[in-house]
């Protein structure tokens, strides 16, 4: 064997390169992440202050299996344990979105745009690019280690040691799975795409073993890494040991990716990329942007209707343990509806889909943006084809398959409740105005300022935080009033008003209409 | 004869930069007219403007007797674009975007698309990211001459192309000619210009510095002259036009602006000529003469 020492030269400047590059991403994915996790003691003693309620929702996870499935078991009922088990399976597939994020953009990201040969042709080892791919990573996840080592130390030091140890773990799990997945595609978004998705079966496995078992001793939580997290039971004795279960699967992985890596050329992938026709059938611009878009459209429609089932199918049990905290109960209905804790838990569900549409329709709409800065857009623009059809050939798409994922949804929730579709799907299509109204903010960001268009991605994500933790944390309703989400009305069980949901398709359809008056008059850039 | 393409006065900045300054520009229908100039002299951003891409800030265009603005659409129906660097859509095989393309503008003539991927060598059930840059450049050519249109707007077209293809890009701009098409051609290859244009225009930083047919341009530029007399040269000196005289006995090498050439044969012949070879200026030089202005004056800052 040749030592390795030649093939790494350049690592270092390429890591420079990247952390330069990722300056933004970096702190912003690690820094929210840390805000939801270190912000959790709080909420928790807000919610569970009493040890008679923190015993009683020990007793509650004990025999509720669909909560379990949710967040998983808890092993004590300090402020910290909770933490850990509240956080642990969101925090931990956040560390596992970020890593992959980061190294599939260092390494296939660059062989697909060809910048990799220009690299690759200057003094930098084969494996330099690889290397420093995963080094930039293990920063992004160190940072997040010792931000909640740091954070949660109050709750105990061993405790939170553990749990940052244990994140950061998960982190570069995926981290070194998708090098390996990067090795096999030709393309990044498809490297991206398998991953998640087995960032997905990870989530599944973890769920079905955690709601047979109540202390993850199920073979199916041991299946999954987010299980193995768990398992490590952070603030709750401590099992030092699956960090070496950790450690392993990094080292194997990385060796896997290394020995992948060798055997192939660059910008070569495994999975070989099958030819197309000679003909084709695409005629105008609103078949070529469905075309571009049905598979992303695809995949959203069968996570949503996934997510439906799953979620309906814990409607009942979840219910229950809301039912027993009065405070909780609260909550749920700040966040949803106001009669029935059924209901209350159903609204809250849903609207929580219908802000994970947000995200699918700014991605949607940024579509247009992408086509225009890579060149694509040019060729289409120079044919027959006025501005304003090649935009709303991707807006349909981007407005309708919002209206199309939340009817799977809430087809998924009927399916996994067992009843109740007509009022399930009224829930989630009255998701849809405020939806269009994020979507529409995209638009007119796009017509007007295209270089400032990913900012949607920002309005995205603040509606999103708003709508997910801002109920729990006692914010103003000030504040709450500035998603759209926070004017619609709580279906299923509340009372149907039309008057904030007409004039949320009102604004909607001003935004829509502003952004492609400014795109009709505005300069194409390229 | 009508013309295809008038631009007169535009100007166009982004921020502080005038990327065009007053450029004039006057393609004849039917001619294959090129449009040369240094590396950011302008030229992408008249053709961006000529497709309705860009919004010119004052001056007239029209293309096809049209506002290239307003009239877009219909304009584009009867144009075919190809841009100096193709990129495809990653999924799409290149024989779905040259179809896509065609029905885009006027339409596609099934047979001269087969005749064409052929003629270029073409795989067209590729995908579009495992095309190499030249085959990227074949995929839009053969869109581009397959369709059914009336003006052809290529921006350095043939870059990436090997000598072969260049061969076959030249023989498909002469067909489009012959069937009564008008071309304007953008490009840095002055072989492909002198082979290919009828009539040239030359743009510099935004600005039309010299338009016409390349033998009118010819007349602007100096030949070179060396003749080995049987007397001694006389008068050579005082003749207008002549410059870089060299004289070493009855050897004389001197430069002579174009159009004084006769007089300079004149006097030669006056004194008895040994031998001479006499050596029209090559395109390059014409170019030369307007890009290096430009290097001088970089230089000079």
């Amino acid at each position: 064997m040749t030592t390795l020492a030649p093939h790494l030269a350049g690592t270092g400047t390429l890591l420079r390169f990247a952390l330069r590059r990722d300056r933004a991403m970096i702190p912003i994915w690690v820094g929210v992440n840390a805000l939801m996790i270190l912000s959790m003691p709080n909420t928790l003693k807000g919610l569970y202050g009493t040890a008679a309620e923190r015993a009683d929702l020990m007793r509650q996870l004990t025999t509720n299996s669909s909560l379990r499935a949710l967040v998983g078991p808890a092993f004590d009922d300090s402020l910290g344990a909770l933490t850990a088990w509240r956080v642990g399976v969101y925090a931990g597939a956040l560390a596992a979105v970020t890593s992959l994020l980061i190294v599939v953009r260092h390494t296939r990201d660059e062989e697909e745009s060809g910048r990799q040969e220009l690299i690759a042709s200057g003094m930098v080892g084969r494996r330099a690019s690889l290397t420093s791919a995963l080094l930039t990573a293990a920063v992004a996840n160190a940072a997040l280690a010792l931000l909640v080592t740091a954070g949660l130390a109050g709750q105990g030091a061993v405790g939170a040691l553990a749990f940052g140890l244990g994140l950061a773990a998960v982190g570069m799990l995926f981290a070194t799975m998708a090098a390996i997945v990067a090795q096999l595609t030709e393309s990044a978004r498809l490297a991206r795409g398998l991953t998640s998705a087995v960032l997905g079966a990870a989530f599944v496995l973890r769920a079905a073993g955690d709601s047979a078992t109540d202390d993850g001793s199920s073979v199916l939580t041991w299946l999954s890494p987010l299980g193995w997290l768990e398992n490590l039971r952070a603030f709750a004795g401590e099992r030092w040991w699956v960090l070496l279960l950790f450690a392993a699967a990094i080292v194997v992985q990385g060796a896997v990716a290394y020995e992948l890596a060798g055997r192939r050329d660059v910008g070569m992938s495994f999975l070989p990329t099958l030819p197309g026709p000679a003909a084709g059938r695409l005629g105008t611009a609103g078949a070529l942007a469905w075309r571009l878009q049905r598979g992303s459209v695809l995949g959203w429609g069968i996570g949503f209707f996934l997510a439906g089932v799953v979620y309906g199918g814990m409607t009942e049990g979840a219910a229950e343990l809301v039912g027993d905290n009065e405070r909780a109960r609260e909550i749920f209905e700040r966040m949803g509806g106001q009669s029935g804790i059924t209901d209350a838990f159903l609204a809250s569900m849903v609207g929580m889909l219908g802000l994970i549409a947000a995200l699918y329709i700014v991605a949607s709409v940024l579509r247009l943006h992408g086509e225009e800065t890579s060149g694509r857009a040019e060729p289409v623009l120079a044919g027959a084809v006025g501005r304003l059809r090649w935009a709303v050939g991707h807006l349909v798409i981007a407005f309708g398959g919002a209206a199309l994922i939340m009817l799977l949804a809430a087809v998924g929730f009927a399916v996994g409740y067992g009843k109740d579709l007509g009022p399930l799907v009224a829930a989630a299509l009255v998701q849809l105005p405020a939806v269009w109204v994020v979507g529409g903010l995209a638009v007119l960001l796009y017509g007007v300022a295209p270089r400032l268009a990913p900012a949607a991605w920002g309005a995205a994500g603040a509606v999103l935080l708003i709508g997910w933790i801002g109920p729990a944390l006692d914010v103003p309703q000030t504040v709450l009033d500035i998603s759209p989400f926070g004017h619609l009305p709580k279906l299923p069980g509340g009372e149907m008003e039309w008057g904030p949901v007409l004039v949320l398709v009102a604004l909607a359809a001003v935004l829509v209409t502003g952004g492609l008056a400014a795109l009709r008059r505005r300069d194409m850039t390229t | 004869m009508t013309k295809a393409i008038t631009v007169s006065g535009l100007h166009k900045s982004f921020g502080r930069t005038h990327a065009l300054d007053g450029l004039d520009l006057e393609v004849e229908a039917g001619e294959v007219h090129g449009f040369l100039g240094p590396n950011g002299a302008g030229k992408s951003t008249a053709i961006r403007v000529l497709l309705g891409l860009l919004r010119a800030d004052s001056g007239a265009a029209q293309i096809l007797g049209r506002d290239p603005w307003k009239d877009a659409v219909e304009v584009h129906r009867r144009i075919a674009y190809v841009p100096g660097d193709v990129t495809l859509w990653r999924n799409l095989s290149g024989g779905e975007v040259i179809d896509l393309l065609g029905r885009l503008r006027g339409g596609l003539d099934a047979r001269r698309r087969a005749e064409l991927v052929e003629r270029f060598e073409l795989d067209p059930t590729k995908k579009g990211r495992t095309y190499s840059k030249g085959n990227r450049q074949k995929v839009a050519l053969v869109a581009a001459f397959a369709s059914d249109v009336d003006l052809l707007i290529l921006d350095e077209p043939t870059s990436g192309l090997d000598p072969l293809m260049e061969e076959v890009f030249q023989r498909c701009v002469r067909e489009e000619r012959e069937r009564g098409r008008t071309v304007l051609l953008s490009s840095h290859i002055l072989s492909e210009v002198e082979e290919l244009c009828d009539r040239v225009s030359i743009i510099r930083k935004g600005r039309t510095v010299e338009t016409g047919s390349l033998a009118d341009l010819r007349h602007l530029t100096r030949t070179s002259v060396t003749a080995e007399l049987a007397g001694a040269p006389n008068g050579l000196a005082d003749l207008p036009g002549v410059h870089d005289l060299d004289v070493q006995g009855r050897r004389v090498r001197l430069q002579v602006d174009t159009d004084r050439l006769d007089a300079v044969l004149r006097s030669l012949g006056e004194s008895g000529v040994r031998s001479l070879t006499s050596t029209p200026p090559t395109l390059e030089e014409l170019f030369l003469r307007h890009y290096q202005d430009e290097t001088a004056e970089v230089a000079a800052r």
